[in-house]
C-alpha cells in the first residue's frame, strides 16, 4: 500500500466541458443571458397585485365550477369540438394515406416524393393557431373553418410517421412479393400494408387525442369548439364557468387518453 | 460475529423464501452459501441489511439486533455491512472516485456527499482502497467505461470504503469469465483476511466455492441442507443440495470448464514459448 | 373512403366471424362520421365555403410581396418572444422536477396521497394549451411578458414532469439498491442512486421543451401575452396582410433555428 502519501482531495472532473476556458465563458454567458432576460420583462406589479384577487376567484371557480348556468353554450361548444374532432382526424388520416405512401423513398418516384414531403414541410412547421387565422379569413367564423385546421394539421403529422414507417419496412418481405411479379400495389397491398396498419391505427388514435385538445384551443380565433366558449367565459370573468369548461376539457382529455392506449394495446 | 436466529421470510405471495435459518458467522470466516436458484441464497442475504424485511427470527451483529430498526438506525447499522453485487450495481455514469465514495454515504451529512465535498480521510482511503484492488490509475474515469472485472472491484473498493464489519458478496463473478472470476475471488479472500472480516459470499458456482471458502452452507428451498467444510461436500451432500438431475447437469457444466480451462492454460504456455 | 374498403383485402385470412365484425366496425366508423359531419356542419354559411377560394386569392395577393422594411419593428418583439420561451422553459422545469419525483412509483414518499396529486397536477398541466393557460393569466395578471412566462411555465410542467417520472421510474434498480445498502439517506439515494441515471434524460426532455416553447410563445401574443404574436395580432387587425407575411416567415425561420439548435444539443448530450 502507498500508506499515507495517498492524495487526501479529489474534485470531480468536468464531464461536459472539459476545457477550463470554454466552461467559464459559458457560465458567464448564461448569467449575462439571464439578467438581460430578466431585466426585458417589465412587470407592472400593481396590477399583478390587483391580479391576485382575480386569480384567487378563478381558483375558487376551478374548485367550486359552475356547469349549469352556461350550460347550452358549453354543450353548443363540446359538440362542435368533438365533432370537429372525429371528422378532421378520419378525412385527415385518409388524405394522409397516399400522401404518406408518395412521401416514401422505397415505394414513390423521385418527382412524388418530393411533392409530397413538402407538403408534409408546411403542414408540420405552421402551428395550427395560424393556419386557423388563415381558414377563419377564407371560410369564415364557425366549426368548419375548425375542421379544415384540424384536417390540415394531422396530414402533416400522420403522412410524416407513415412515410418514416414505411421507410424502415422490412424490405425483404416486399422483395418476396415483388419476385411473385406483382404489381405496384399488390406490393403496397400484401407487403407494406399489413406491416404497417398497426401502427397507422395508432397514431390515429393517437392523433385523435392530439385534435381534441387543439379543437380546445383554435375556438380563441374564431375556429368554432369549446375555446370559443371559453374565451367567451373569460372575456366575461366568468371564471366559475370557465373553471367548469376546464374540469371537462381534461376529463375528456384523460379519458381520450386512457381509451386510446387501451385501444391501441387492445389492436396489437 | 454475524448470529441468525430463526431467520424466516415469507413474500406477500405466499411463497416461503426461508424457513428458520440459523446460523453464525465468526470473525474472519468467509462462508459460502450454495443451492439451486430459488433456494433463497439472495434473500437470505438481502434480510441481513434488510433490504428485504424478514417475517420472523433474529439477526445479531455483534449484539446488535438488526431486526424492527427504525429507519435512522437502521441507516447507522448498514454502514457497517459491506455489500458486493452479481451485477456490480455500481453508478454507471458517475466517475469510479465517486464510486468509492459513495461507500462513505452513510458516515457524512448530506450536504457534503451533494457538493462531493468528502473530508480529507475518507479521500485519502478511497485512494489507497483503488490502489489496493489495483485500479488507482481509474479514479477519474467513468465506470461504465471499465471492463466487467475492474467494476467489480470498483464494487468491493466501495464496500470496503464503507469500513464494514461484515461483508454480503451476492454472486460475485456470476458475469464473468472463469479467469476473471478466480481473481476476483483471490482479492476478496486476500481482503477479507487482511481485515479479520467474516463474508458471506452466495455463489453457484460449486468448484469456486471449495477452492476458496472456508465453510459452505447449502440451502435448499429456504432450509440449511448442509453445513461444514468444503472437503466434507461431496456428491451425496451435492445431491441433497441441488438434486438428482440438477446436480449432473451442473455437473456437466463443471466438465466443461475445466476442459475450457485446461485449454487456455494450454494456450497461454504455448503463447509463453 | 377508397382508402378503408381496400383494407379489407389484408384482413381477408381472418376467419369469417372476424371479418364480419371488422366491416361493423368500419361501417359503424363510417355512420359515426357521416353523423358528426352532418351535426357540424349545420350552421355553415355554405355561401362563404364557396367563396373562400377567392378569398385566398384576395389575401394571398395582398401578402406579397412582403413588407420588408417591417422587420425593424419586430427585433424586440422577437428577443422578447425568445425571453418567453427560455424563462418559461426554466420556470416550468424547476417546478417539473420535484412533481416527477413525487409522482414517479419508485420515488414517492406517498403514494396514496401525493402520487395522485402529481398525477393530477400533471395531466392538468398537460391538457390544458399554453394557449388556454395565457389566455387565463392575461385575465388574471393583465398583458404582458410575464403573463405568457408564467403560461409557459405552466404547460411545461406536464409534458417534462410525465417524461421525467417515466425516466425516473424505468432507473435500473440495482444501482439505487447498492446505494441504499451502503447506509445512505433517502436524499442520499435520490442523488447518488437516481439523478446520474436520468440526467441525460432530463437534459433532452429540457431542451425538447424548449424547442417546443420557441413555437408556442410566437403566437402567445394573439391573446395579449406579449412577444412577437402581438405584432401579429395588430397586424391582422388592420388587415395588414403584407406585414403578417413578414412575421410568418421569421416565426418559420425562428422555428427552424431552435429545431436545429435544439436537435445539436441533444445530439452532443446522448
Amino acid at each position: 500500500m502507498t500508506g499515507t502519501s495517498a492524495p487526501t482531495s479529489w474534485r470531480r472532473p468536468p464531464q461536459i466541458i472539459k476545457d477550463r476556458r470554454w466552461r467559464i465563458a459559458v457560465q458567464i454567458g448564461i448569467v449575462v443571458y439571464l439578467v438581460l432576460a430578466f431585466g426585458s420583462v417589465e412587470v407592472n406589479w400593481i396590477r399583478v397585485y390587483d391580479g391576485l384577487e382575480r386569480g384567487q376567484r378563478f381558483i375558487m371557480g376551478f374548485l367550486q365550477p359552475d356547469f349549469s348556468s352556461r350550460w347550452r353554450d358549453i354543450s353548443q361548444g363540446l359538440i362542435e369540438s368533438l365533432t370537429m374532432t372525429l371528422t378532421s382526424t378520419v378525412v385527415g388520416v385518409a388524405i394522409s394515406v397516399p400522401i404518406g405512401i408518395g412521401a416514401a423513398r422505397n415505394l414513390a418516384p423521385r418527382w412524388i416524393y418530393y411533392i409530397c414531403r413538402s407538403i408534409i414541410a408546411v403542414s408540420r412547421s405552421l402551428q395550427e393557431i395560424i393556419i386557423a387565422i388563415f381558414f377563419v379569413a377564407m371560410f369564415g367564423f364557425g366549426p368548419f373553418a375548425g375542421f379544415l385546421t384540424l384536417s390540415f394539421a394531422t396530414i402533416g403529422f400522420i403522412a410524416k410517421l407513415l412515410a418514416d414507417d414505411i421507410e424502415e419496412i422490412d424490405e425483404t418481405q416486399a422483395e418476396a412479393v415483388r419476385s411473385t411479379g406483382a404489381t405496384w400495389w399488390q406490393v403496397v397491398n400484401y407487403a407494406v400494408q399489413p406491416q404497417v396498419m398497426p401502427r397507422l391505427i395508432g397514431l390515429s388514435l393517437y392523433r385523435l387525442d392530439i385534435n381534441f385538445r387543439e379543437s380546445a384551443v383554435i375556438g380563441i380565433v374564431g375556429a368554432g369548439g369549446i375555446g370559443a366558449t371559453l374565451n367567451t367565459a373569460i372575456d366575461r370573468y366568468e371564471y366559475d364557468s370557465a373553471g367548469a369548461i376546464l374540469l371537462i376539457i381534461i376529463a375528456i382529455v384523460m379519458v381520450a387518453e386512457y381509451g386510446s392506449s387501451y385501444l391501441r394495446k387492445f389492436l396489437q | 460475529m454475524l448470529t441468525l436466529d430463526g431467520l424466516s421470510k415469507t413474500y406477500r405471495t405466499g411463497d416461503s423464501a426461508l424457513s428458520d435459518v440459523t446460523l453464525s458467522v465468526p470473525k474472519g470466516q468467509i462462508m459460502g452459501l450454495i443451492g439451486p436458484s430459488g433456494a433463497g441464497k439472495s434473500t437470505l442475504i438481502r434480510c441481513i441489511n434488510r433490504l428485504v424485511e424478514p417475517t420472523a427470527g433474529r439477526i445479531l451483529l455483534n449484539d446488535v439486533n438488526l431486526v424492527g430498526l427504525g429507519k435512522s438506525d437502521l441507516r447507522r447499522q448498514r454502514r457497517r455491512i459491506g455489500m458486493i453485487f452479481q451485477e456490480y450495481a455500481l453508478v454507471e455514469r458517475l466517475t469510479v472516485m465517486e464510486n468509492v465514495l459513495s461507500g462513505r454515504l452513510g458516515y457524512v451529512p448530506f450536504w457534503r456527499s451533494f457538493l462531493r465535498k468528502y473530508p480529507e480521510f475518507d479521500i485519502q482511503r478511497a485512494y489507497q482502497l483503488l490502489d489496493r484492488v489495483g485500479l488507482i490509475d481509474h479514479a477519474d474515469k467513468r465506470s461504465d467505461a471499465l471492463s466487467g472485472g475492474q467494476r467489480q472491484r470498483v464494487g468491493i473498493a466501495r464496500a470496503l470504503a464503507q469500513d464494514p464489519e461484515l461483508l454480503l458478496v451476492d454472486e460475485p463473478t456470476a458475469s464473468l469469465d472463469p479467469k476473471t472470476s478466480r481473481q476476483i475471488m483471490r482479492l476478496l479472500t486476500e481482503v477479507c483476511a487482511e481485515r479479520g472480516l467474516p463474508a458471506i459470499v452466495n455463489i453457484h458456482d460449486v468448484p469456486l466455492a471449495q477452492q476458496f471458502m472456508q465453510r459452505i452452507v447449502g440451502l435448499r428451498a429456504g432450509r440449511v441442507v448442509f453445513d461444514g467444510p468444503p472437503d466434507r461436500l461431496k456428491e451425496d451432500a451435492l445431491t441433497t443440495i441441488y438434486g438428482e438431475e440438477d446436480w449432473n447437469t451442473m455437473r456437466q457444466g463443471e466438465e466443461e470448464q475445466s476442459q475450457a480451462e485446461a485449454d487456455a492454460r494450454d494456450r497461454i504456455a504455448a503463447l509463453a514459448q | 373512403m377508397t382508402e378503408i374498403t381496400r383494407y379489407n383485402q389484408f384482413w381477408s385470412h381472418r376467419t369469417q366471424r372476424e371479418r364480419l365484425a371488422l366491416w361493423i366496425g368500419w361501417l359503424a366508423l363510417v355512420a359515426l362520421f357521416v353523423w358528426c359531419w352532418q351535426i357540424m356542419t349545420t350552421d355553415t354559411i355554405w355561401f362563404f365555403v364557396s367563396d373562400a377560394p377567392r378569398q385566398a386569392a384576395d389575401i394571398g395577393s395582398r401578402m406579397v410581396p412582403p413588407r420588408w422594411s417591417y422587420i425593424s419593428e419586430l427585433w424586440v418583439p422577437l428577443w422578447d418572444t425568445l425571453n418567453i420561451a427560455t424563462l418559461g422553459t426554466l420556470g416550468g422545469v424547476i417546478m417539473a422536477v420535484p412533481v416527477a419525483f413525487l409522482a414517479a412509483r419508485n420515488t414517492t414518499p406517498s403514494a396514496t396521497v401525493l402520487r395522485p396529486i402529481a398525477l393530477f397536477i400533471i395531466v392538468a398541466s398537460r391538457s390544458i394549451n399554453s394557449l388556454i393557460w395565457a389566455l387565463l393569466l392575461v385575465a388574471i395578471i393583465g398583458p404582458g411578458l410575464l403573463a405568457g412566462i408564467v403560461a409557459i411555465a405552466l404547460r411545461s410542467i406536464g409534458f417534462v414532469g410525465k417524461l421525467l417520472y417515466e425516466a425516473i421510474e424505468e432507473t435500473d434498480t440495482s444501482q439505487t439498491e447498492a446505494i441504499e445498502a451502503t447506509g445512505a439517506s433517502g436524499l442520499q439515494v435520490l442523488n447518488y442512486g437516481i439523478v446520474p441515471q436520468i440526467m441525460p434524460a432530463f437534459w433532452g426532455i429540457t431542451v425538447f421543451r424548449w424547442d417546443i416553447n420557441i413555437r408556442e410563445s410566437t403566437i402567445l401574443g394573439l391573446v395579449g401575452a406579449g412577444g412577437i404574436g402581438l405584432k401579429l395580432q395588430a397586424s391582422l387587425n388592420t388587415l395588414a396582410w403584407s406585414q403578417v407575411s413578414v412575421i410568418l416567415l421569421l416565426i418559420l425561420a425562428t422555428v427552424v433555428l431552435s429545431e436545429w439548435v435544439s436537435a445539436r444539443v441533444r445530439h452532443a448530450i446522448i
